[in-house]
């Protein structure tokens, strides 16, 4: 693990150089362990991918006493390489069909597979959230079967509906609010990925380190669900 | 309670606070005043909460209409300020009656005025901030810009001092600016041709500027890397696009991304760039972080100090 100053209040936690499904609980480890022992004088932690940016309170303490207190709280992980922690699991419904998964017929026609085995193959395995970011409660999941990872359109749409679930490389995501984007849209979930409702703190359904699997549902349980036609 | 009604919003004018803090992890983006010097005087004047909403407006077109007594603060940038129609003094509070009216003309030095009244606009706090973020459509009175009838609240006081801010602390928006930027460690990936150039020209800034990031134009600065790995981004973060003109990015950004970064201008030279605008010349030294941490918690102290024992000059 190595530490980086990289503005006057943050320092990046650098876990890994390449992204990879089994370095995201042993991250989560960290930022719980780092949490837990410089919670005082955190403002906040943005986990993703492969590090981890502390952001600190330079009126309580500068940029030495933190790379001091990070290196010990990084000493004491490192000691213990079997540390690791999941997050919770998460079932999102998603209704798969071309009438809201605008690139279904030509992802599927693409990859020369049946629009129900590409179905299969997304809903078909559990996901990492390896990041949050994009827009509040977007969440960045890995990693998608390889016979189904498909590059962004070169042109976003100006506009994607909210729910609307995409693929983009190796990563598959579910747009929280209407926003303009660039992934293959599959398919649509009536699940609200960010509900200030729920409280300031269960606002966003996923956290780094949680872990999804979509199951496929009905049209009619879409919309009994709440979900979002045009 | 009693409101002040917009009459015009201006080309935007949003309420904005110290920023949301502790969300950055479920991807809200901080927010918050733009210039933290301007909307701190604007709140020291008043002997508000540091923390308190004021409401920021850009380059002017702002009217609005008070329906009681209250005592306001004018800071930032100077935009023609007027009450019923008399040009008053900037950097400075005044006594505003039911049926007065306020307007923000046009800019005559820097973008971003600061509006503040007596115990701050009482709009919903979401997130733990009042402070706008539109792409969120999070803060203020419906997550947007203020509109024309909306009506913002505050708590009726008659006691607030009358006070101006001294000559020596208000900054001229126009004058030549040099950004302190920490070297972050992809610093490391700039060729050093790379870094001279970096440091010994000048940018000027574009028409592409708003709450999220200021994109300047110069002689490019390149990098091998097209891309890393998206990471957590630090307020001030210098991106390096592949066309080498940089981004700083300001208090809107995301709070993740994946371009090279060069380095971080510091908050308080962040606060001093919000106020400049398309084709002013700014250039970047590098600091080192002992200097930057000093110089922001120097920042700090001054406000705090001057919130126990109130700071600014008695008005004549």
């Amino acid at each position: 693990m190595k530490l980086d100053v990289v503005s006057e209040n943050a320092i990046l936690v650098e876990l890994g150089d390449a992204i990879c499904e089994s370095l995201i609980p042993r991250m989560v480890a960290v930022e719980h362990a780092i949490e837990q022992a410089l919670g005082e004088v955190l403002v906040d932690l943005i986990p993703s991918y492969t590090t981890l940016l502390c952001v600190y309170d330079l009126n309580k303490v500068d940029y030495q006493w933190m790379l001091k207190a990070l290196t010990k709280v990084l000493d004491q992980i490192e000691s213990q390489p079997a540390l690791s922690a999941e997050g919770k699991r998460v079932e999102i419904p998603v209704w798969y069909d071309p009438e809201v998964g605008y690139d279904l017929e030509r992802l599927a026609d693409q990859k020369n597979l049946s629009i129900e085995v590409l179905i299969n193959k997304h809903s078909g395995k559990d996901y990492q959230v390896f990041a949050l970011g994009f827009s509040p409660g977007f969440a960045f999941l890995g990693r998608v079967d390889e016979s189904i990872a498909a590059p962004r359109h070169s042109s976003p749409r100006s506009a994607v509906a909210p729910g609307s679930v995409g693929i983009a490389d190796f990563q598959t995501a579910i747009y929280p609010i209407e926003s303009p984007g660039g992934w293959n849209i599959v398919g649509r979930s009536p699940q609200r990925m960010f509900d200030p409702d729920r409280g300031d703190h269960q606002a966003a359904l996923l956290q780094v380190g949680d872990r999804v699997r979509f199951k496929p549902i009905e049209r009619s349980t879409f919309v009994e669900l709440g979900g979002h036609l045009e | 309670m009693s409101n002040l009604q917009v009459i015009k919003p201006g080309w935007q004018s949003t309420i904005q606070d110290g920023g949301r803090r502790g969300y950055f992890r479920d991807g809200l983006s901080e927010g918050g005043a733009m210039d933290e010097h301007a909307y701190h005087w604007a709140n020291t004047l008043l002997e508000n909460d540091l923390d308190s909403a004021c409401i920021e407006i850009l380059m002017g077109q702002f009217e609005a209409v008070f329906d009681a007594d209250t005592t306001i603060a004018i800071t930032g940038a100077d935009l023609d300020a007027r009450i019923n129609g008399r040009e008053v003094k900037h950097w400075s509070t005044h006594p505003v009656k039911a049926g007065d009216r306020i307007a923000f003309k046009q800019p005559r030095n820097g973008l971003r005025a600061y509006l503040a009244v007596a115990g701050g606009w009482q709009t919903p706090v979401r997130f733990g901030s009042r402070s706008v973020v539109m792409r969120e459509r999070l803060g203020g009175l419906d997550g947007g810009p203020l509109r024309a009838e909306d009506r913002l609240s505050y708590l009726p006081n008659l006691n607030a001092p009358r006070r101006c801010v001294a000559p020596n602390y208000i900054p001229d928006y126009q004058a030549e600016l040099t950004l302190k930027v920490v070297p972050g460690y992809q610093y490391r990936d700039f060729s050093n041709a790379s870094r001279l150039r970096f440091t010994t020209s000048e940018y000027r800034v574009s028409n592409r500027i708003d709450r999220m990031g200021y994109k300047l134009e110069g002689p490019a600065v390149s990098t091998e890397q097209s891309g890393v790995i998206s990471e957590g981004i630090a307020l001030g973060a210098i991106q390096i696009p592949q066309d080498g003109n940089p981004i700083v990015l300001m208090r809107d950004r995301q709070t993740i991304g994946g371009y090279p970064k060069i380095g971080c201008v510091t908050s308080l030279d962040c606060s001093r760039l919000s106020q400049r605008g398309p084709g002013a010349v700014v250039s970047f030294e590098f600091s080192d972080i002992a200097t930057v941490q000093a110089d922001r918690q120097i920042f700090d102290r001054f406000f705090r100090a001057s919130s126990r024992s109130p700071s600014g000059q008695p008005l004549n």
